[in-house]
């Protein structure tokens, strides 16, 4: 090696690490680490036949989510955070968003009276007793917020509190996105 | 007396540490392969930790999911991919070979053959070149050896 190389080489090369790994950081800056995509992106919400919370005589299955968009909800009556992003829920219903609870290893009759107290923001909730559908999702911590196309297929997964925040920077411009896009396909 | 409470109290804690895990299985094998999968699957929940070594209730809905399925006669590979299904690859820590997993792989493989052909350059390059002494600074440090510290005769005098 030529000693003008060699220095070049030297003096460059920490140069060329340090950028590589500041450009590696400052992309995942505010990103959580520990986020996991859904495993079941662009598949099938997963086959179920569980009751309605509401209702323990009436069974519900994936057809739910067939023809329209809609949002699942993963929630329980221990989960500290769903309290917190409850009001959200309510108010994301009430400007039209379609969702649906899934009511994740909880008591049915806590559960019951938590939507009475609080309102209830769900289209309709499954009630998963077993947590069968939770794990069938691959939920890793409650709360979270798929959301489902007209199809019945996963789009996309949020983990965490929803609050106002995370509604209308993380999945609101998924939700339209996707709006959008069955309403092209009619 | 005073400590008896103490000393109960950690009793029950072994107890019920022990309790967690027991479950019973047809054969040593069954048992030698749960404990094999809890140990190279990943807990989803607080991550960094494998199943085995996981008290979360998500860990432990994950545990008996393995057990049954153990008890079911499943294979190995069919629990694998049953949890992979629903947790992607991160739920192992032995992910499968693919693009992604390339430099996870490969990576600390490719770094000690890199470091390896390093050396091996720097083995093969000649020494520095240096003068070699001439005959009478040769015999100065022949003296200078045997003891006898004097400057060589013919050098120029001292200033």
């Amino acid at each position: 090696m030529k000693p003008s190389l060699r220095k070049g080489f030297i003096f460059g090369l920490p140069l060329v690490l340090f950028l590589a790994l500041a450009v590696l950081l400052a992309s995942r800056n505010g990103e959580d680490p520990s986020y996991l995509p859904s495993a079941r992106l662009q598949q099938p919400v997963p086959a179920f036949s569980l009751s309605s919370l509401e209702d323990p005589e009436r069974m519900l299955d994936p057809s739910i989510f067939q023809g329209q968009v809609s949002l699942l909800n993963v929630w329980a009556t221990w989960c500290v955070s769903c309290l917190v992003e409850h009001p959200v829920l309510l108010n994301m219903a009430a400007d039209g968003v379609r969702i649906i609870g899934v009511n994740y290893k909880d008591d049915r009759q806590a559960a019951q009276a938590y939507l009475r107290e609080r309102g209830n923001p769900f289209a309709e909730t499954v009630f998963d007793e077993r947590g069968d559908l939770g794990l069938d999702l691959g939920v890793y911590g409650a709360p979270e917020t798929y959301l489902i196309d007209a199809q019945g297929r996963i789009r996309y997964r949020a983990v965490g509190v929803l609050d106002a925040k995370a509604w209308l920077q993380e999945l609101k411009p998924r939700y339209d996105a996707v709006r959008a896009e069955s309403a092209g396909a009619k | 007396m005073k400590y008896l409470g103490i000393v109960l109290g950690l009793l029950l804690t072994v107890t019920a540490q022990a309790a967690i895990d027991v479950r019973e299985f047809r054969s040593p094998v069954d048992e030698a392969r749960y404990r094999a999968l809890i140990d190279e699957l990943r807990c989803p929940k607080c991550q960094n930790t494998n199943l085995a070594g996981s008290d979360a209730g998500l860990a432990d809905d994950l545990k008996d999911r393995v057990y049954e399925q153990i008890q079911a006669g499943r294979s190995d590979g069919e629990i694998r991919d049953y949890l992979v299904v629903r947790y992607g690859d991160f739920i192992s820590y032995k992910p499968p070979m693919k693009a992604s997993t390339l430099l996870l792989w490969w990576g600390p493989a490719l770094l000690l053959v890199s470091v390896g052909f390093v050396l091996w350059r720097r083995s093969l390059r000649k020494p520095a070149r240096v003068n070699p002494l001439n005959a009478d600074e040769q015999a100065h440090l022949q003296r200078l050896l045997t003891g006898s510290a004097q400057p060589p005769i013919d050098s120029e005098p001292r200033a």
